[in-house]
């Protein structure tokens, strides 16, 4: 039990790092899925330590969250690679002062 | 627990993949190799519809629109390799292995609890437990979960969305405004003139000559003249090597015209 527990902490821990260190956006987003991903496996996991299916539905709904979020999330990058010309996170700083 | 052991190294290794990975292909590729693996896990831990959704919504469809959009912005664009933050790489790792370590740390020493099993809530089978707790406890979440699909598709297809500002000229139009400018200025209604054929030259930037020597622009596309501004006398320079040459060795009295800095009217005299 511990030991999927740890996996799922270091996955986190490897996307979280990603999104912090990676500039093109599209692989800034698949680390944000990896991350969502590792939270599922230890939803998954407590529910099995638990004996009831509600970690499992959680993960369910978590799925579902995701999938509209990507969605939308590509939709932004690629809007904004049609007037950037770039999917670099730092060139996105139209909003500063 | 032989199936974790030999996936759980495979993920990790994975995921690094994702850190590292030079291009978004790959790291879409490492996302893919999580991915399954994840779903194999879920299957090793009675969750058996979480398994099929995994590999069909995961794997099938979030992956697909991730590859979509690489092919869209292109496969090929890297990433910048300059840092805009100093310091920044090696303070995210240090803040990431401190966060992984901690958490490690804290759940290895509060999860103690017996491991119950899901045999008991999996009788009916799984998909059945799952299906009673989603319209029973969750059945307010769920609808919510319809709104916030249809709030996504919308959104995706504004944001996606280009709007046709002008309507487009048809043919029929473009003909006659050429002739309407034929009309009132006088300009040339057909053909323009084709980019320049030479003996040792032949393609779209060279610039066709007047009959006066001079090379003519608006024979070059709109495009690569902008873009090269030395165009013109690029042609020029080589045409006038040419004419320089014929003028040397004087072929019959035939005087080659001169290039030069005339806009075209003197070049009767000279000749």
């Amino acid at each position: 039990m511990t030991a999927y527990i740890t996996l799922s902490m270091i996955l986190f821990s490897i996307g979280a790092v990603g999104v912090l260190v990676r500039r093109n956006a599209i692989i800034v987003f698949m680390c944000v899925e990896l991350m969502l991903n590792s939270t599922n496996l230890a939803f998954v996991s407590f529910a099995r330590q638990h004996g009831n299916l509600d970690g499992q539905t959680a993960a369910f709904f978590v799925m579902v969250v995701a999938a509209a979020e990507v969605v939308i999330g590509l939709a932004i990058i690629v809007s904004i690679y049609r007037a950037r010309r770039s999917t670099n996170v730092d060139e996105a700083n139209l909003l500063k002062a | 627990m032989i199936t974790f052991w030999v996936l759980a190294p495979l993920m990790v290794i994975a995921a690094l993949g994702l850190l590292f990975a030079r291009k978004a292909v790959h790291a879409a590729l490492c996302l893919a190799v999580v991915m399954i693996s994840l779903a194999m896990l879920y299957a090793a831990q009675d969750a058996t519809f979480l398994f099929a959704v995994q590999i069909i919504v995961y794997t099938g469809a979030i992956m697909m629109l991730f590859l979509f959009v690489l092919m869209l912005v292109g496969v090929e664009s890297r990433e910048a390799v300059v840092e805009a933050i100093k310091g920044q790489r090696i303070a995210a790792a240090v803040v990431g292995l401190a966060f992984g370590a901690t958490a490690t740390l804290a759940i290895g020493q509060t999860v103690s609890a017996a491991v119950v099993g899901l045999d008991d809530a999996n009788q009916y089978g799984n998909i059945h437990g799952l299906a009673e707790l989603l319209f029973s406890d969750y059945v307010v979440a769920f609808q919510f979960t319809a709104a916030l699909m249809i709030v996504a598709v919308l959104g995706a297809m504004v944001l996606a969305h280009r709007e046709i500002l002008v309507k487009p000229k048809t043919q029929y139009e473009r003909a006659e405004e050429r002739i309407k400018a034929f009309g009132d200025a006088g300009s040339h209604p057909g053909v323009g003139a084709t980019p320049g054929v030479y003996a040792r030259h032949n393609a779209v930037d060279m610039p066709a000559l007047l009959p006066d020597g001079t090379p003519l622009e608006e024979s070059v596309s709109a495009v690569i003249r902008n873009r090269q501004q030395d165009l013109p006398t690029r042609g020029r320079h080589d045409v006038e090597a040419t004419l320089s040459q014929i003028n040397d060795e004087d072929l019959g009295g035939l005087a080659a015209p001169q290039l030069g800095a005339s806009d075209g009217s003197g070049e009767q005299e000279d000749a």
